[in-house]
């Protein structure tokens, strides 16, 4: 009985809870509770995927009504896989929320967070459940609001300056995605996405159509921070606390590029958007020079925060590359990134906020000696490192296995070639990291200190063995990508 | 014990692996800690003698761990070239731990603990590179085999270690990811599996052009063979304390590089198709200017562990020369080159580090007259270098030998030059050193009577090694089958 309402209650339940959250007066009563309802989404997203996996794709009507009159939930590989990815990372790095806000937020602002982080949590999952392209709209704006605020409690002043450049810039997004989908309704008089992508093809020459779908790409792009449009995040992640930094890193990107395959693969067709319009050039070079301009910015900072989110944007960069090829092979790698990046900026961030519990700097300069202060913690960023770099045994490598093979594949040799290269860099931006914290002595005048507490501990290590775990026992994650490639370009498995 | 030799090919790699808890447990009693390495070390070598015994008798071993990725599986398999590697590498674990106690202790290094840790692992990629059955597992512990020495390059934590560190890992890394990855995702995308096959894997009709440039990207890519221009990592990685350099510089990651590349040739190309690329000569005369060069630049070093180590550069050249040769005596030479080498020039490291801990001399021109202060070590030296040079009464003759005869059925007569120069440069820079040690030019002033020779240890683990390259020349015969079975496996005899 119940079963059958999983796909809403996946967002409705966080929905809700944040308003209940309101009433919870008590920082560790509203942490448990958010922990609870984060846990319950993830379970739900588990047995979705087992169900999409075994069964085919869900369809839940919203209230009875039937598409494309009533607001459509559709389940299927894709979804249930994004769905799982950022309900579990948010549980983990919610396991590790209490104490860290201790030290990063003040007291009476406690509850607002944990409202705010499942607002914005209930946002992104909304967007990917949904069928609606207006729906989307509705939760890309709850989640970007919440996260507007979310980064503004930062302790550093600076985070409400961060928090104002991604609200302008994020609004803009927003709005341009809005536009696009107005437009696509002028033109078809429907929201439902697979109506919208029954009907697109008979109006596809206009130029209305053109417009919508410009301005919608331009829109998530945006939101996903592709090179040169990443302008607002690095400050974003340095300056917001360090959970809503982990959080955010490992899964509101995602969300975004889930947007940009969905309304590119499932609405506008491959044809479309590769084929009638330059979409494949214009996405591989702004995928190249977003992996080589971000992560020699990346080499350049002197805040690891910051070097970790142009190391976003270019890991960014690889998921836009293996998307351009636009071949199963090739999506398939940008799921398997999707994966894979969200389980490594999720550890690395996360252990990023355990330094900041401790040292209250994520400075370069005040990693030196952490090797020997806070062992297990720098293990921990070593191996997400590693992971970055794309070492076997680790879920980086997987995915540069997949993106380099799909290169190749479709004849790219000099791609596959670049695509090795940018990891180099990586190689490079880690290692001062290493360095820093194993080659040099703790300046005198800091405060002995000690191990990060075991509540930061054990979520950071969860991630950093997931990063292991999933490197080796690839089952889960190829599957499900390889599912959602087939199906998104309609081949079956 | 009673144990399947399945479970000992598994326990080879395992064992080195467990054996890093054992040690951090014992971490405070170090007697415990090196009783443990030790036994682990014994225990591992017990096990390939075993595998050996089993491989002669004809027997087939896998093991399989599951797959990774689909098609690309963790599999081990025991093969001849493996064997020699991997009885190499275990037997000189042992000894080199008996010359780390020595070594260590005397010259009071920190950390040992993590240094005995990190050393297991490396043994335990090693055994796993040895003995993988795919071009795929070989990878794995090849990248994890660079990350697991970078410690023990970096051991010393001063600022010339972090330099030296950031050249080791930033070219075996780089070159590693660049090129061996790229060659791997080619060979896969060409040939459709990565085991390993002799004769090859990438069928009858290959396109030539493309595989011409895999093969470059192999080459390239196992930065570990130190081909020219990517053997900066072997000299910087003289930063590390001795025992480091001996084992795993002049023995475990050098020979994981070369024995790379040799597996490649034979078994990923297959001699026949090797002979038939467009890239072979270019890579054959590379492989020949990094014997040469090598060769040059170490007569030009006074300092003893870079002069060595870029003796290693150009040895290494050797092999990969031997590899691509495409001939059966090429790859005879080869993999015997791979066990008399590692005695000759851990030997000679051996030497180094006695030197340095018991003269405090690391400098060639400071080392006039040590001979009689340390007459054994002197001597030992100079035994391996007539094994690294090739005359006899050293291994090193029967390795050159072959390499010589691969130029020859090759007809590859500037390489043959090549060797023969390079082996008259070996004599220029190699054997001046014991001669000085003995007869130095100026006769009065070898005073400094407190040098007494290396600690016991030490000493005991160089005189092994160093009898080991006299028992090589007169006694060659199963390292010699070994070498021979890499080619002749049942069903495709070649040559000869």
């Amino acid at each position: 009985m119940l079963v059958q309402h999983l796909p809403v209650l996946q967002v409705i339940v966080p929905l809700m809870a944040a308003p209940a959250c309101l009433m919870l007066r008590r920082s560790s009563l509203a942490w448990l509770f958010s922990l609870i309802v984060s846990g319950t989404t993830f379970l739900i997203s588990a047995v979705l995927l087992q169900q999409v996996m075994t069964s085919g794709t869900i369809i839940y009507e919203l209230g009875g009504w039937s598409a494309p009159w009533g607001i459509e939930y559709r389940i299927d590989e894709l979804n249930s896989y994004l769905l799982l990815i950022i309900s579990a990372i948010s549980t983990v790095i919610l396991l590790a929320a209490h104490t860290s806000i201790e030290k990063e937020i003040p007291k009476d602002r406690h509850t607002f967070f944990y409202v705010l982080y499942l607002l914005s949590l209930a946002g992104m999952l909304g967007i990917v459940a949904t069928g609606d392209a207006f729906n989307v709209f509705v939760f890309l704006e709850i989640s970007s609001l919440s996260a507007y605020s979310l980064i503004s409690l930062g302790k550093d002043r600076r985070s409400l300056w961060a928090s104002y450049q991604y609200l302008i810039m994020g609004t803009i997004g927003a709005t341009f995605i809005l536009i696009g989908i107005g437009l696509m309704y002028q033109m078809t008089g429907t929201l439902n996405m697979e109506d919208l992508a029954k009907r697109l093809p008979e109006v596809a020459h206009t130029r209305t159509v053109f417009a919508a779908f410009a301005f919608f790409i331009v829109g998530v792009c945006l939101k996903l921070a592709l090179f040169p449009l990443h302008l607002w995040m690095p400050n974003a992640y340095a300056y917001a606390p360090s959970i809503v930094t982990a959080f955010f890193a490992a899964t509101s990107t995602k969300v975004a590029i889930y947007l940009l395959i969905r309304f590119t693969f499932s609405i506008f067709g491959l044809s479309f958007s590769f084929t009638t319009l330059p979409l494949q050039t214009i996405f591989l070079t702004l995928g190249l020079l977003g992996i080589f301009s971000a992560s020699i910015a990346a080499i350049y900072q002197k805040n690891v925060k910051h070097l970790l989110a142009y190391s976003s944007v270019a890991q960014i960069g690889y998921m836009i590359v293996g998307y351009s090829i636009s071949t199963t092979a090739g999506l398939m790698a940008t799921l398997l990134h999707l994966f894979n990046h969200a389980l490594m900026k999720g550890a690395l961030f996360l252990a990023l906020g355990a330094v900041m519990f401790r040292i209250g700097s994520t400075q370069l300069r005040d990693f030196q000696g952490l090797g020997r202060q806070m062992p297990i913690t720098m293990a921990a960023i070593v191996v997400g490192g590693l992971s970055l770099i794309g070492v076997p045994l680790t879920v980086g490598f997987i995915s540069k296995w997949y993106l380099v093979l799909a290169a190749i594949e479709n004849g790219w040799w000099p791609i596959a070639a670049l695509i090795l290269l940018g990891s180099l860099l990586a190689i490079v931006y880690v290692w001062r990291i290493v360095e820093a914290a194993y080659f040099k002595e703790p300046s005198i005048d800091r405060e002995p200190i000690k191990e990060a507490p075991l509540t930061f501990l054990v979520p950071v290590w969860i991630l950093v063995t997931a990063n292991i775990y999933f490197g080796v026992d690839t089952r889960l994650s190829v599957q499900v990508a390889q599912a959602a490639s087939q199906s998104l370009f309609g081949v079956s498995p | 014990m009673n144990l399947s030799l399945e479970l000992m090919l598994q326990l080879c790699i395992i064992l080195p692996l467990i054996t890093t808890l054992g040690i951090v447990a014992t971490g405070r009693n170090p007697n415990l800690r090196e009783g443990v390495t030790i036994s682990a070390a014994l225990l591992v070598f017990y096990f390939v003698i075993n595998l050996y015994h089993g491989l002669q008798q004809g027997e087939h071993i896998s093991v399989h761990w599951g797959q990774i990725l689909p098609g690309l599986q963790l599999s081990f398999t025991i093969e001849a070239l493996g064997m020699i590697f991997a009885l190499i590498a275990s037997f000189l674990w042992f000894i080199t731990t008996i010359y780390s106690i020595g070594y260590m202790r005397s010259h009071h290094e920190k950390n040992q603990t993590r240094f005995y840790c990190c050393f297991a692992i490396a043994i335990g990629c090693v055994m796993g590179i040895a003995f993988a059955d795919n071009l795929f597992t070989l990878f794995i512990f090849y990248e994890v085999l660079t990350l697991s020495t970078y410690p023990l390059v970096t051991h010393a934590g001063t600022e010339k270690a972090k330099k030296g560190g950031r050249i080791y890992l930033g070219i075996l890394l780089s070159t590693s990811i660049v090129f061996f990855l790229l060659a791997i995702v080619s060979t896969w995308f060409v040939a459709g599996t990565l085991n390993f096959k002799p004769g090859g894997i990438f069928g009858p009709e290959p396109n030539i052009m493309l595989v011409s440039v895999i093969l470059v990207l192999f080459v390239f890519g196992i930065g570990k063979a130190a081909i020219m221009p990517f053997h900066r990592w072997l000299p910087a990685a003289m930063v590390a304390p001795t025992p480091v350099s001996s084992l795993l510089h002049a023995v475990a990651v050098v020979k994981a590089g070369v024995f790379t590349v040799l597996k490649v040739c034979v078994f990923i190309f297959g001699i026949d198709l090797l002979d038939k690329l467009s890239s072979t000569q270019f890579l054959l005369y590379l492989a020949g200017a990094t014997v040469l060069l090598a060769s040059l630049v170490a007569m030009r070093q006074d300092n003893l562990k870079a002069r060595l180590a870029y003796s290693t550069v150009s040895q290494l050249g050797y092999i990969t020369l031997g590899a691509l040769l495409a001939s059966t005596s090429g790859v005879i030479g080869s993999s015997m080159h791979i066990a008399t080498h590692a005695f000759g020039k851990i030997t000679l490291f051996f030497c180094a580090g006695a030197i340095l801990v018991a003269a405090h001399k690391s400098k060639i021109s400071e080392m006039g007259g040590l001979g009689r202060q340390m007459p054994i070590t002197m001597v030992a030296f100079f035994i391996a270098s007539l094994s690294i040079i090739g005359v006899p009464p050293a291994g090193g003759t029967w390795s050159k030998w072959y390499l010589l005869m691969g130029t020859m059925e090759a007809e590859q007569w500037i390489l043959m030059a090549v060797l023969m120069i390079s082996s008259l440069l070996n004599i220029v820079y190699l054997l001046p050193i014991p001669i000085r040690a003995f007869f130095p030019a100026n006769m009065t002033s070898a005073g400094d009577l407190t040098i007494k020779e290396a600690p016991l240890p030490s000493l005991i683990a160089l005189c092994i090694t160093c009898v080991t390259c006299i028992v090589l020349f007169a006694y060659p015969q199963p390292l010699y089958e070994l070498a021979t079975s890499i080619m002749g496996t049942p069903g495709v005899v070649h040559g000869q």
